[in-house]
């Protein structure tokens, strides 16, 4: 039986841990702390003396008011949904990948050494030996934490998040030397890649958003059907459950960093050559789509096609709020203000889904009760 | 003789928020949380102790309020991870962006305001002169390293020794060191958890906060620029690494970070001043940036293959505490 804790001295609140709440109920629960956040954001806006209805209204209309909106829209969107696909993975095991940002560059910076050295290949071989590049470089990246944390219990934390630094300035010491675009005279910049290697469009955007819906399928499958995904809840639960099963624990963890890295390094990959980054490899390629991910992941419990839902959402407040800054002449990171008060208030409001506090009897009563 | 002078005096200068930074990520740590919020602390300190210093023309004041702003962002975490056991990581993750959003906004709206970058007065920044401390100051070459700073750099370094002695020598030292290893234990011998966690998350983060002024005020010459932090709050997290968890090391690991960021600059100074060194011209500034990040990968990865406890980091850092789950 659960023993209540007492929030203080004489307290007559104990906190409790729920049961699984039933979905519908916890659906509510996840709304209710949306409203609640938007409405504290736009208590924010209204103090520094804007409307917040209108600029709610803006920041909607903004996204799809033309097509060129709505693809800036879907340009934001899918390299934070391939990137939490990615880190969601690792999270199911209860692996804290914070590399995320780290594997995504990596990605892009193997995939531009194929469109900078061979770019003379044919075009469709050339886009899939830079996609296997980027797959299996940010893969690697994520190995390397994996490794030490199977072998030495490294914290991967901790290293992960010094990986995505090492990744980034990997990047900066490309551009100002080996990879530096001679063409580009005084200015320290990596060439831009060559016609053959941009990625084919369809709709007018990218093939990166087919990848991206195929990836979510594949995920959810992967994750809620297969064994491996099974395997990964296992070790995500308890080491030792997962060895007495008979599962082979550091080869689990390996492969499934691998994967989570990988899918990583792929966004990044994707994004270099996409049309979102102009085709060249900057020291701004990730420019912290590896955190938000780890936000994202969380917020959307792993679930793909949360994933999907929550990505769109944080696209809607990203390119929304630049719509708003030149509506209101606020700064952009109004969004960064407003998306840290949404979560603020989901991660608060988690706590009643997983707990719930119960007012209980004073133990006068209780010794009464128990002398009958 | 005068360029190594003038290295060390840019080193320590640089490596001083970190210090702070550092320091502040050191006592949240070691009780027993992890808040990777240090770079939106940072940043909240930056703009709070900015504008406070801007409108009052104070340093007391500016310090404060940087320590306040932090510690309300401090706060946010603790509410969320201690009473609500929300995760640590994505509480972090979200207060860094949180914090660093808010302080560009306002930075920004401060900008239109004031119409151009507003600048710190002349009256305000003599008093954050470098000058060299009575006495102390006169002493040859240590004096102009180690005794002609602003006076915010001796602020740093007394933080630092201050919360050493806390750590390792005061009973509520010893408590919170005990929450951070093992909160169980330690509630089971009648401490409380959750106070002691709070405390240490607030007095941390108003640390941080106070490195953030000292960006915002010192490294950009009295003028505010809104990405003054730059991934330095980043760095101090690293650097708790590096550091091995004690504040004392963190003064001498901040000035070896500081001399990696003071040599991006001198580099060439150094090369035509000894041509034996000249080496270190030729490498690329990239790897200067990096050399942090990857000494600390490094040395956490030593660490953990020695496997000894002491030098790491406390068993129960990152793990939320949940009476019932004991």
């Amino acid at each position: 039986m659960n023993k209540p804790l007492k929030l203080g001295g004489e307290n007559r609140f104990h906190v409790v841990k729920r049961a699984e709440l039933p979905f519908k109920q916890t659906a509510l629960l996840y709304i209710l702390a949306i409203v609640l956040a938007l409405v504290a954001g736009g208590i924010f806006i209204l103090c520094i003396g804007h409307n917040p209805f209108s600029f709610y209204a803006t920041l909607i209309s903004g996204c799809f008011r033309s097509k060129l909106a709505f693809v800036a829209l879907i340009k934001i969107i899918m390299p934070l949904l391939l990137t939490t696909l990615g880190v969601a993975v690792a999270f199911k095991m209860k692996f804290w990948n914070i590399g995320a940002e780290g594997q995504f560059i990596m990605g892009a910076i193997c995939a531009t050494y194929f469109a900078l050295y061979w770019g003379d290949m044919p075009h469709f071989l050339l886009v899939i030996v830079m996609m296997l590049a980027g797959f299996v470089g940010g893969g690697i990246w994520g190995l390397i934490p994996a490794y030490f944390k199977c072998r030495f219990d490294t914290n991967e934390t901790l290293l992960t998040l010094m990986l995505n630094y090492i990744a980034l300035y990997i990047v900066q010491y490309l551009r100002d030397g080996p990879w530096r675009d001679p063409a580009a005279g005084g200015f320290l910049k990596i060439a831009k890649h060559p016609e053959s290697a941009w990625l084919d469009k369809l709709f007018g955007i990218d093939i990166t958003w087919v990848i991206c819906i195929i990836l979510v399928v594949i995920m959810f499958i992967y994750l809620s059907y297969t064994k491996q995904g099974y395997e990964i809840a296992v070790v995500g639960d308890s080491h030792n459950t997962a060895r007495y099963a008979g599962m082979n624990v550091k080869g689990i963890i390996l492969r499934t960093m691998f994967i989570s890295a990988a899918v990583c390094g792929l966004a990044g990959m994707l994004q270099v050559t996409g049309d979102a980054t102009s085709h060249t490899l900057t020291m701004g390629i990730a420019s912290g789509v590896g955190f938000t991910a780890i936000i994202v992941a969380w917020l959307a419990k792993l679930n793909p096609f949360g994933i999907l839902l929550v990505s769109t959402f944080f696209g809607i407040l990203d390119k929304g709020s630049g719509v708003a800054e030149s509506t209101f002449g606020l700064s952009s990171s109004v969004a960064d203000v407003l998306q840290g008060i949404i979560l603020f208030f989901i991660l608060g409001l988690d706590f009643f889904i997983r707990y719930k506090i119960v007012i209980s009897k004073s133990e006068h009563e209780e010794t009464k009760e128990a002398a009958k | 003789m005068n360029t190594i002078i003038n290295f060390l005096f840019a080193a320590i200068k640089a490596g001083t928020p970190l210090l702070l930074g550092t320091t502040g990520e050191i006592i949240t740590e070691k009780s027993g949380s992890l808040n990777l919020g240090v770079e939106g602390l940072m940043y909240m300190g930056a703009f709070a102790g900015f504008y406070a210093g801007y409108k009052t023309n104070s340093v007391i004041i500016a310090v404060i309020a940087s320590m306040l702003m932090a510690m309300f962002g401090a706060l946010i975490f603790a509410f969320l991870t201690v009473t609500l056991q929300a995760n640590q990581n994505v509480t972090g993750l979200t207060l860094t962006i949180f914090g660093s959003g808010l302080s560009i906004f306002f930075g920004q709206q401060m900008i239109n305001n004031e119409g151009g970058k507003p600048s710190m007065s002349v009256d305000f920044m003599a008093k954050l002169a470098e000058e060299p401390l009575p006495l102390l100051g006169d002493i040859p070459v240590v004096g102009k390293i180690l005794f002609s700073h602003n006076p915010l750099v001796y602020l740093a370094v007394v933080i630092a020794i201050l919360a050493w002695i806390y750590i390792r020598f005061t009973r509520a030292g010893l408590n919170m060191r005990a929450v951070g290893e093992n909160a169980a234990a330690a509630d089971a011998s009648g401490i409380n958890v959750n106070r002691v966690k709070y405390m240490n998350i607030l007095l941390g983060g108003g640390v941080c906060g106070i490195g953030g002024a000292y960006i915002a005020i010192i490294n950009s010459y009295g003028g505010w620029d809104n990405g003054c932090i730059n991934g330095q709050g980043w760095i101090s997290v690293a650097l708790v690494i590096f550091a091995s968890w004690s504040p004392a090391k963190a003064i001498l690991g901040s000035l070896v970070f500081g001399a990696f960021s003071a040599f991006q600059i001198r580099a060439n100074e150094f090369a035509s001043a000894f041509p034996a060194l000249s080496f270190l011209a030729e490498i690329p500034s990239a790897i200067y940036v990096m050399l942090p990040f990857l000494l600390t990968a490094i040395i956490l990865i030593f660490t953990s293959i020695r496997g000894k406890r002491e030098g790491a980091q406390p068993a129960n850092c990152g793990i939320n505490y949940y009476r019932e789950e004991r």
